[in-house]
């Protein structure tokens, strides 16, 4: 538009208001055509005249001051605009300025054209006589159409077959009625027993409120905390939030994500119906006889026998019960008397002392050292087996005082032997290896039993004095007691000490008995045996005694009864001997 | 010796369950089709109880469904329909690719429907069980009626979703069994009671939702779709339990008040009923006009076996509720237009209470703000200019907590612009050794007909009233709060000796000797017991303790936290006091 009325302009040039300057000016038509004018921009002509010649640019040296005083002193300045094709201002006249206006509202150019002349019908809307056309009526008008024949004959053929149904009656029942009108509850079907209702959605707590107890609120590092965590293991899934009124509070961003959830819950989640055990945990707890009403059993520590250097291995008491020896690793034997804890004889070995053991027999004093592995009298005193610390089928030896001589009583090793002892009574001898104790009777030279301990590796044994229980004390910190008459497997499995279990001791003449641990304590037991084959033993723990400090992560190494008295000896491996009474 | 080998897995629990793999494979469907089914029919993987026996000898991760589930599922008329509609499906696509357009149109008037009601009255033997499963169904429908109407699901089922969650709010109403209400920071919990069933469910806020992409819809839409069924029948089922009609007809006397004044039509009828409805201002049309002695005396027939006192506290119960029930009878309310008026608008009607809105927000206000019966304006705002003489103007969670407490609580606290009061839930009940928030101490006194309120006012007079010397004042109270922690210690003393750990406290050394040394022989008879246990027992016995343990140091934890927060508080209230002064 703009382009046509700037032609427009310039093959009307404006006679009525410059008429000097156009007499002057002449004709300058631009022959450049219609073309964009950037394209003479770095050129000082702006196109070519009828002749060819060049039109120069009118020289132009406004700066914006003289722009800024034009615009305010020329009355005109507003109607002038630069004509692209030669450069030159040129002053809008009025009718050029209306037909501008005309065009900004959206009017004719013309103002004279009237846009809302009346209509003229070019037929008329009543209805005449005679038709417009008198053409006559087709004859395929009024006789019937063979296509639809053909294809209403074709749907009719297509019912016929039955490709297609018709249109379904439409369901006049209502969509809600009284569905449980009939309740049946025998027809639960067999499917419902097995049903696990879904859980119901856990209700909310204080935390969850929009204004909550202050101290439901999460400080800082709670907040931490809870934001470093997995979203797994929170026991909360949001973090409490304090609004001081109705109207703060935002919407929840994870509304549709806990639905969605609980979706996914019903139909994906396997269900199983657990029992929940409701139960007072006072009631757990076994009842047992009153550690008291089972007295007499060492409670406080009376004595500590102070004079070896190094861990003591082993104790023995005297038969008589005045004596104690104790075998240690700094190379001698000591000598106390039991009630004045005074160390009576040092006798040095010169080597590690790993057993000794006192004659039990009263009318002989002697006492077996030994630095091999253990060693152990019979009841008699006339025997004693040794147990050395190899593989081989020389690791027991069976020595007697009385010929001085020994045998070695098995032909095969069965394993590393661990220790060995007499039957107090029978002619039996008990061998435990890492797994398992073994009876042999030793007159009829056979294997009688073999006891499973039920633990990885043996590290003491003791026997009751009837002869009819064996306590097994393991490293990996259990105790097992074996009734021989009623299993090979132990009767009762106990678990007391919270680490290895370095001995165990039966009293001569108390139910009683003790074991020590690396855990520094000596955990003695009541363990009533009844002559009466139907009742089991009854084994009651009675007496944690503590005293022995750790050293290089050993506790108790060795404990041992008072033949007469409820007293016990523990030794450890802070180089003490204690007596507690 | 004889007979033939037994093989492996032929027997059993292996032949009780079977793989979701296999399960589809048997009922030939499509995973989709299958999941869609499963959450129709209600079908949930089982646990085993020996699961690599199940899995015959595999430990790999598989769920597994009972077989009779499964086998149920085979003769189920709607797996028929999955697969009919997926042939209908690929008949219109191809009759829309051969630009079939009459074929096009006869499919669509025969589009395979399906009806869940034998789905229904299968999952929900008796009326009851339905109740019982209804808190999901009530909570996903007031989800889908909050959304928009485009996109996500159809629009037919968010309009179904609100007409069924419109219709329960008011048959609550009706039967007025609304028990507890909950502001939570995800949205407002109610509890109604339903023949004797607690139904919870949540609304949330009346926001935009900001739809997620890690949503599955087309699962939850499948979920709506029984969800929507089985309300639908609820709903039926309770107004006619209650003599309503239903569709639920609004009463003709409150109909002609609703109606607009003649020349403002607001809307169509059948466009305007919904919403009039949801209003939940009008009361419903029975069935049978209701006599004016509805409340007939109920004759008691004592239970066998009940002794006078239970039956008292029965009928004690029965009348507290009662009282309850009838909470707002006789107040009028004026919801002010920024609160949430449906919520507020419910639970006031649900206990008897009047409520009306300004003309402009909603259809259904009955009467105006300048009504001089208002006795209760609620406000969210921090001041109220222009307040009227003669009604209380209350922040909404007075009624919230009115509701809650089953009283109508001291109106001081919730005057707007005031520093809130702590909202409670209602559904922790305290057990012993749990911690119980102070407020909620004062709450159950309150209850109780004790007032606690005098106390704490007159210590503040105290307060002010005293200058220097109230340091004194300050230590009593710290002994009696010392006190009270020396009892909480001595409990928690207790406690931890049960659990076998002896610790001297400060406590015990005060005590005598003797006593001392008898407690500690008992912790050592029990220690020694305790070692006696057999390993299965000796295991739960400490997962019980570690869980009564941690309940202990959890509640001792808020404890701790109350206390700095209220000397925080004490030393703040002083500082501005003095600042006061000075």
């Amino acid at each position: 538009m703009v382009a046509r009325w700037q032609s427009t302009s310039c093959s009307h040039p404006r006679p009525s208001h410059h008429p000097a300057s156009s007499s002057v000016l002449q004709d300058i038509r631009n022959t450049v055509g219609n073309i964009p004018m950037e394209w003479y921009q770095d050129f000082p002509h702006i196109g070519y005249d009828l002749e060819g010649k060049r039109i120069y640019k009118p020289i132009r040296n406004k700066d914006e001051l003289d722009k800024f005083l034009e615009k305010m002193e020329n009355p005109d300045y507003w109607r002038t605009v630069q004509d692209k094709m030669t450069g030159a201002d040129i002053k809008l006249t009025d009718e050029q300025v209306d037909l501008v206006h005309r065009l900004q509202k959206g009017q004719f150019g013309d103002v004279h054209f009237n846009p809302y002349e009346p209509a003229i019908d070019f037929f008329t809307h009543e209805v005449m006589i005679h038709p417009v056309t008198n053409r006559p009526a087709d004859k395929r008008s009024f006789i019937p159409s063979l296509i639809e024949k053909e294809k209403v004959s074709k749907l009719v053929h297509a019912i016929k077959m039955g490709w297609i149904k018709p249109r379904k009656p439409k369901e006049d029942t209502p969509t809600y009625y009284d569905l449980w009108a009939h309740e049946d509850p025998n027809s639960i079907l067999g499917r419902h027993k097995m049903h696990v209702p879904a859980p119901k959605m856990k209700l909310p707590g204080h935390e969850e409120s929009y204004n909550p107890p202050p101290e439901y609120l999460l400080s800082e590092e709670e907040k931490l905390a809870w934001e470093q965590q997995e979203p797994a293991e929170w026991r909360l899934n949001f973090v409490p939030q304090q609004y001081r009124c109705l109207r703060a509070v935002p919407a929840y961003p994870r509304f549709i994500h806990e639905r969605f959830e609980r979706c996914l819950d019903l139909y994906l989640c396997p269900r199983q119906r657990k029992m929940r055990v409701n139960v007072d945990p006072e009631d757990l707890i076994p009842k047992l006889p009153k550690p008291r009403d089972l007295q007499p059993f060492p409670t406080t520590q009376a004595l500590v026998y102070r004079g070896h250097s190094s861990l003591v291995r082993c104790l023995s008491v005297s038969p008589s019960g005045q004596w104690l020896a104790s075998g240690s690793d700094d190379g001698t034997v000591r000598f106390w008397e039991v009630c004045t804890a005074r160390c009576m004889k040092t006798l040095p070995v010169g080597g590690v002392v790993k057993s000794v053991a006192w004659n039990p027999n009263p009318t002989v004093c002697l006492v077996a050292v030994c630095a091999l592995k253990q060693v152990t009298w019979h009841g008699k005193g006339d025997y004693f087996a040794t147990v050395v610390a190899d593989n081989s089928n020389m690791q027991v030896l069976i020595h007697q005082t009385s010929k001085r001589w020994s045998q070695n009583p098995f032909r095969k090793s069965k394993g590393l032997v661990q220790c060995v002892l007499f039957h107090p009574i029978r002619p039996y001898f008990f061998v435990a290896t890492q797994r398992y104790v073994r009876v042999y009777n030793l007159l009829k030279q056979e294997l009688t039993k073999k006891l499973m301990a039920n633990c990885k590796w043996v590290s003491s044994m003791a026997i009751h004095p009837a002869g009819d229980n064996v306590i097994c004390g393991s490293y990996d910190s259990k105790l097992a007691w074996f009734d021989l008459d009623l299993s090979t497997r132990p009767y009762q499995l106990l678990r007391h000490h919270r680490k290895a279990l370095r001995s165990v001791a039966f009293h001569k003449h108390y139910p009683l008995f003790a074991s020590g641990s690396d855990d520094g304590t000596v955990i003695v037991c009541h363990g009533m045996v009844y002559n009466d084959l139907l009742q089991n033993p009854l084994l009651v723990p009675v007496k944690v005694l503590k005293g022995h400090a750790l050293t290089l992560d050993l506790g108790v190494l060795d404990v041992i009864f008072h033949p007469t008295q409820p007293w016990v000896f523990s030794s450890g491996a802070d180089g003490t001997v204690r007596l507690y009474t | 010796m004889g007979g033939l080998e037994k093989k492996k897995y032929q027997r059993g629990s292996a032949t009780n369950y079977i793989t979701r793999n296999k399960a589809r494979k048997k009922l030939q469907l499509s995973l989709p089709d299958f999941r869609r089914l499963c959450i129709l029919k209600g079908i949930y993987p089982h646990e085993p109880k020996h699961k690599k026996k199940v899995n015959k000898g595999s430990t790999a991760a598989r769920t597994f469904y009972l077989l009779k589930d499964i086998k149920f599922l085979l003769h189920e008329p709607i797996v028929n329909k999955f697969r009919e509609y997926k042939i209908f499906v690929r008949k219109l696509r191809k009759a829309y690719g051969k630009s079939e357009w009459g074929t096009a149109e006869r499919l669509k008037d025969n589009k395979p429907t399906y009806k869940l009601d034998h789905i229904v009255k299968e999952r929900y033997p008796t009326f009851v069980d339905a109740l019982r499963d209804l808190d999901d169904a009530l909570s996903m429908c007031f989800l889908f009626s909050t959304f928009p109407r485009t996109g996500k699901c159809h629009v037919q089922t968010i309009q179904l979703c609100r007409r069924l969650a419109v219709e329960f709010l008011n048959y609550v109403i009706a039967s007025r069994s609304l028990r507890k209400v909950f502001l939570s920071i995800k949205g407002i919990y109610y509890q109604a009671e339903v023949l004797g069933q607690p139904i919870t469910w949540i609304t949330p806020y009346a926001f935009a939702h900001d739809h997620p992409t890690d949503v599955d819809y087309r699962v939850m839409a499948t979920f709506t779709e029984f969800y929507t069924t089985l309300l639908g029948f609820v709903n039926f089922r309770l107004y006619h339990s209650l003599n309503l009609h239903y569709p639920p007809k609004i009463d003709g006397q409150a109909e002609v008040e609703l109606k607009p004044a003649e020349g403002k039509e607001y809307a169509m009828d059948s466009e305007s009923y919904l919403e009039k409805l949801s209003a939940l201002s009008a009361s419903l049309a029975r069935v049978v006009a209701p006599t004016q002695e509805d409340d007939v005396e109920m004759d008691e027939f004592p239970v066998e076996g009940e002794t006078a006192e239970q039956m008292d506290a029965r009928r004690k119960e029965q009348e507290a509720l009662e009282k309850h029930k009838k909470l707002f009878e006789g107040l009028r309310f004026f919801l002010n237009r920024e609160v949430p008026r449906e919520p507020l608008a419910f639970i006031i009607r649900c206990f008897g209470g009047q409520v009306s809105w300004d003309k402009s927000l909603c259809i259904g206000a009955t009467y105006d703000v300048s009504d001089p019966s208002i006795t209760h304006q609620i406000v969210d705002r921090p001041q109220v200019e222009q307040q009227v003489v003669g009604r209380y103007y209350l922040q909404p969670q007075w009624v919230f907590d009115s509701v809650n407490a089953k009283l109508c609580l001291p109106v001081a606290d919730y005057f707007p612009g005031v520093l809130l009061p702590p909202h409670l839930s209602p559904f922790v009940t305290e057990q012993e050794g749990d911690y119980i928030p102070p407020e909620k101490l004062k709450l159950l006194a309150m209850q109780r007909g004790e007032d606690p309120g005098e106390e704490s006012e007159e210590e503040e007079e105290e307060e002010e009233e005293e200058d220097d010397n109230d340091k004194d004042e300050e230590e009593e109270e710290e002994d009696e709060s010392e006190k009270e922690e020396e009892i909480k210690l001595k409990k928690m003393e207790e406690q931890k000796t049960q659990s076998n750990k002896v610790q001297c406290m400060a406590v015990g050394l005060r005590l005598e000797d003797k006593q001392r040394l008898e407690q500690e022989q008992q912790s050592e008879e029990k220690r020694l017991a305790i070692m006696m246990m057999k390993k299965r027992e000796k295991y739960l016995y400490k997962k019980i303790m570690f869980g009564k343990k941690r309940k202990i140091r959890e509640a001792n934890k808020l404890a701790a936290k109350r206390k700095a927060h209220d000397t925080a508080m004490k030393e703040e209230k002083k500082k501005t006091k003095k600042a006061r002064r000075a």
